[in-house]
């Protein structure tokens, strides 16, 4: 197996603070980012993702511990060859507006350029290819500033691929994209991830997206142990519940989301896979669980979605015509039995 | 915008505008004539030829060299600051220019009128202590930088810092001597003709090494459109680069400023008008155009100075704010379209 991409061994981050103190932000981090694969990095507002990441791309040093990059320790490499084994994208504000995506993403090539940053037929061509692959080319000749931030992402991505690193690391590049933009953006770095071998790590606080679609997941709390694993399997040994644990905040593994508080009751659901899958959301949404159909509960046969049958374990039913007719048959029901 | 046609015409017209410095004025010059006088040949009227070389050549020079020098030094402020309103006279660099060239000017006996060749150390004191000022406001704006991430904010220290500069100049205009006050102040107003044909070779000289520096700053200018980390992850020595910047805008604002005194608005607003002119804000081409532009403009002052059919001359600091204010109030007014610092 080939090595990782990024290892650390026990790991402080954290900033040195003037009279020799330290604040450290965590520690004792054994991490491993691995060549191929898309990482994303999750924690809440202040659990230290901008460090970890500021500390990983050696824009500021580790209080402690060790990396190593393609196995060699990061202490090793110049400024230059730094820049020529990690790219970035990050959330920073630029003044890039008045220059073209070709011009931007040909200054991923200066590491490469000569002192007058004069770009040869090789770096045209590998300019050209990571426009393509970015999937930005027929804008190569606008402007930055006329581009969606979806399109700046994409620029900014290409940008990293003209570096030619074999790391890329990402400070939320979905954050200020419509819905659309945030999936262009993940296919984006999965499909570079498999296609050109490429270690990538992102931070985000997609956490729909990221189950969807991260290879490893990495866990990043204040004051905690960081947790990292494939997400279904953090999600199975009950790692995200834990990490999670707030008031009020509950994470439901047999769905995968977040939600406000506890479901309660549970509701029974069967049929049509796409129906009973909607109509579960609704029950969630209202404060039940789904679940397999069973004597004691109501149950909710979905035949349809205008034909939901509704048993109660009375054995009475009902039938509602759409999923706001069922929410409303469900209220007046509760209602009922509380009086 | 790699287009020669634009290079070609922004040329000619910087030359059509050096040929009218040289052939307008209180004394009109035929066309032919000047260019006799150029090339060495014999002339109509002897009085042409000292006008041409000793008055008219060495002051169009200046405002070519001195244009360039101010416009560049805007446009790297303005890249390193990030800040669109950035500007050798707004950050109080031309006040500390000013600063160091009075305490010369009004105490240490220096002048740059009454020099001759001779006095080469006398003029260069001059320069030096420009350079000095220069330095040190610049020092404490890097300071400053540091502290305050709003470029704005920075921006309004550096006024302040300029107030206290000028107010330090007020304190010493007020126990001078009367006669180097009046020196000072017409030096204040700003012009051209302060050099003399004898220190125009090292006018020349300091201000092509402060525009070639520059040029040789490009490929870092453009990394840092995209911020500090984006830079320093591109391989740009982040800390070298910015004193590098920093001291080529000191050189270049010092050298102008001794000679030509603290010329305003052609380093905050030639910056803009190459922007819109060549539609790009990549430094390979703006480097260029800004110090073209930079010197057409200075022409063009130095010609707008000359009242028409009258022997009046105005101060260059009373024509630049016409050419000036307008393209800052503009590019304002418009950012929303130009969007070249988003």
């Amino acid at each position: 197996m080939t090595p990782p991409a990024i290892e650390t061994t026990d790991l402080c981050i954290g900033y040195r603070l003037s009279g020799g103190h330290q604040k450290i932000i965590s520690q004792s981090l054994d991490l491993q980012l691995r060549t191929s694969e898309v990482t994303c990095l999750l924690g809440l507002n202040g659990a230290g993702k901008s460090t970890l990441l500021r500390t990983l791309c050696g824009f500021q040093p580790p209080l402690g511990g060790s990396i190593r990059l393609m196995d060699k320790p990061v202490t090793d490499y110049s400024q230059t060859g730094l820049s020529l084994t990690i790219g970035v994208v990050l959330t920073e504000k630029t003044n890039a507006g008045g220059i073209t995506v070709y011009d931007l993403v040909s200054l991923g090539r200066h590491p490469y350029t000569g002192f007058f940053g004069q770009l040869r037929k090789q770096d045209r061509q590998i300019i050209e290819e990571s426009l393509e692959a970015a999937g930005i080319s027929p804008k190569a000749h606008n402007r930055i500033a006329e581009l969606s931030d979806g399109e700046r992402q994409k620029a900014m991505i290409a940008k990293a691929l003209a570096q030619q690193c074999p790391v890329i690391i990402l400070d939320e590049p979905t954050a200020f994209l419509d819905v659309t933009g945030r999936i262009e953006t993940m296919a984006l770095l999965r499909k570079l991830a498999s296609e050109q071998q490429k270690a990538i790590l992102l931070s985000t606080h997609d956490l729909d997206l990221a189950i969807q679609t991260a290879d490893c997941l990495w866990l990043q709390q204040q004051d905690r142990p960081m947790t990292c694993g494939t997400p279904e399997d953090l999600i199975l040994n009950g790692a995200f519940e834990l990490f999670f644990q707030k008031k009020n905040i509950v994470f439901d593994p047999s769905t995968g989301k977040l939600n406000t508080e506890s479901p309660t009751l549970p509701v029974g659901v069967e049929g049509d896979f796409l129906t009973s899958y909607w109509v579960g959301n609704a029950l969630i949404r209202n404060g039940y669980r789904p679940s397999p159909i069973q004597k004691e509960y109501t149950n909710i046969n979905c035949l349809s979605p205008h034909q939901l049958i509704i048993t109660h374990p009375d054995g009475t039913t009902r039938e509602a015509c759409s999923v706001q007719s069922l929410l409303r048959l469900f209220r007046t029901n509760q209602q009922v039995s509380q009086v | 915008m790699n287009n020669p046609l634009f290079y070609t015409s922004l040329s000619i017209l910087l030359l059509i505008l050096f040929t009218v410095s040289l052939t307008y004025g209180a004394v009109p010059i035929p066309i032919d004539q000047t260019i006799d006088i150029l090339l060495g040949k014999e002339t109509d009227r002897e009085a042409w030829r000292s006008i041409i070389l000793q008055a008219r050549l060495p002051q169009a020079v200046t405002a070519l060299f001195a244009g360039a020098s101010l416009a560049v030094s805007g446009l790297l402020l303005q890249t390193l600051f990030r800040n669109p309103l950035a500007g050798p006279s707004i950050l109080g660099i031309s006040d500390g220019a000013n600063l160091g060239v009075a305490i010369v000017m009004l105490y240490l006996g220096g002048s740059l009128r009454q020099l001759t060749g001779q006095a080469v150390s006398n003029y260069m004191a001059v320069i030096l202590a420009a350079f000095a000022g220069a330095c040190l406001i610049l020092g404490i704006i890097i300071y400053f930088s540091s502290k305050v991430k709003n470029n704005a904010m920075l921006l309004i220290i550096g006024i302040m810092v300029g107030y206290l500069a000028s107010s330090v100049i007020s304190i010493l205009n007020y126990y001078a001597a009367a006669d180097k006050v009046r020196t000072f102040v017409l030096w204040g107003l700003g012009n051209f003709s302060g050099v003399s044909a004898a220190q125009l070779p090292y006018f020349i000289l300091f201000s092509l090494a402060g525009l070639l520096f520059a040029a040789l700053l490009i490929k870092p200018l453009n990394a840092l459109l995209l911020g500090e980390l984006y830079a320093a992850n591109l391989g740009i020595r982040i800390k070298r680069t910015r004193a590098f910047i920093l001291v080529c805008t000191g050189l270049l604002t010092a050298i102008t400023t001794a000679f030509c005194g603290p010329v305003s608005f052609i380093g905050l607003a030639v910056p803009h008008i190459a922007r819109l002119m060549s539609g790009s804000s990549n430094h390979k081409v703006l480097v260029p155009v800004t110090m073209l532009t930079g010197s057409c403009i200075a022409l063009l002052c130095n010609i707008l100075m000359i009242v028409p059919g009258t022997n009046l001359i105005l101060p260059l600091n009373a024509v630049t704010p016409f050419l000036g204010a307008p393209v800052i109030i503009y590019v304002i007014v418009n950012r929303k379209n130009i969007r070249h610092f988003e």
